[in-house]
């Protein structure tokens, strides 16, 4: 058995990984189509897959509108007896230079509602962003199987 | 996918089979605003009873297709909004607005025939 370091947390547990390369519009419906596979497979309500299968859309049109090609991995997560499904979003696009703003409902940079962003992390559990601008983009989030659902 | 475009007496009803990526979404703003003109439709129905996510971009698409049926004088229903895909859409925070919605088809084309045969005039 080994001890997790800070670092290595958010990767701990993570099995069952399905990557996909976001290039163009259509890899959006092939992202959000398995990632909700995958959440039904594992047990969310109907309702939390369409959230879900709604985020990755966000998250992956994002992809596409600004850095134009990146990757998704889609997978499972596990902590302790806790189950759910982790959605890693990566990108080497532009970046984007304010974080805050850009979780702002209704700010927009690409001419579309400005939700993508805040909405997605409204449907998910956790919702983590790390930019760099000129170097990237790295969007993860996680949402967990409610125990009494 | 192409969505199909049925017309019914003075409606022209899209109904959406399969999940859509943005280019079928444009190139059905594209068919439905050109088939308005064409047909001189007074109504259009859109059921996207088959839709298992409505994100940013298909609202955006939406609402703009019923805004430009509009300038060209007609009206639009969307129909078949899934319980989850609304449920969704409220959290995203996606509204439609000023668009019509309706249950189902019927409820939707009920809508039309009250819309549109009213006093013969739409109301401002």
């Amino acid at each position: 058995m080994h001890s997790l370091t800070a670092k290595q947390k958010g990767t701990a547990g993570v099995a069952d990984e399905v990557r996909i390369p976001i290039n163009s519009e259509y890899d959006i419906v092939t992202a959000r189509k398995i990632g909700r596979e995958l959440a039904a497979q594992i047990g969310f309500s109907s309702a939390e897959q369409v959230a879900i299968a709604t985020a990755i859309s966000e998250i992956a049109r994002n992809i596409v509108q600004f850095a134009r090609h990146g990757e998704m991995s889609i997978g499972i997560v596990r902590q302790g007896d806790r189950r759910g499904i982790v959605i890693v979003a990566r990108d080497e696009g532009p970046g984007i230079p304010d974080i805050n703003l850009a979780m702002q409902d209704g700010y927009s940079t690409g001419g579309g509602l400005g939700l993508g962003l805040p909405g997605s992390k409204r449907m998910m559990d956790e919702f983590d962003i790390i930019s760099t601008v000129g170097k990237g983009t790295k969007v993860t989030m996680k949402k967990w199987i409610r125990k009494n659902a | 996918m192409l969505v199909p475009i049925l017309k019914q007496s003075n409606y022209l009803i899209a109904s959406i089979q399969s999940e859509l990526s943005d280019d079928d979404l444009l190139r059905l703003r594209e068919n439905l605003v050109r088939q308005v003109s064409k047909f001189r439709s007074t109504g259009v129905i859109i059921d996207v009873t088959a839709l298992d996510v409505m994100d940013s971009f298909a609202t955006r698409t939406l609402r703009s297709i019923a805004h430009m049926v509009r300038l060209r004088g007609a009206e639009t229903v969307i129909v078949g909004i899934q319980p989850e895909v609304a449920f969704a859409m409220v959290q995203l925070g996606l509204r439609l607005e000023d668009i019509a919605t309706a249950l189902d088809l019927e409820e939707g084309l009920a809508f039309l025939d009250r819309k549109t045969k009213g006093d013969g005039r739409r109301g401002g």
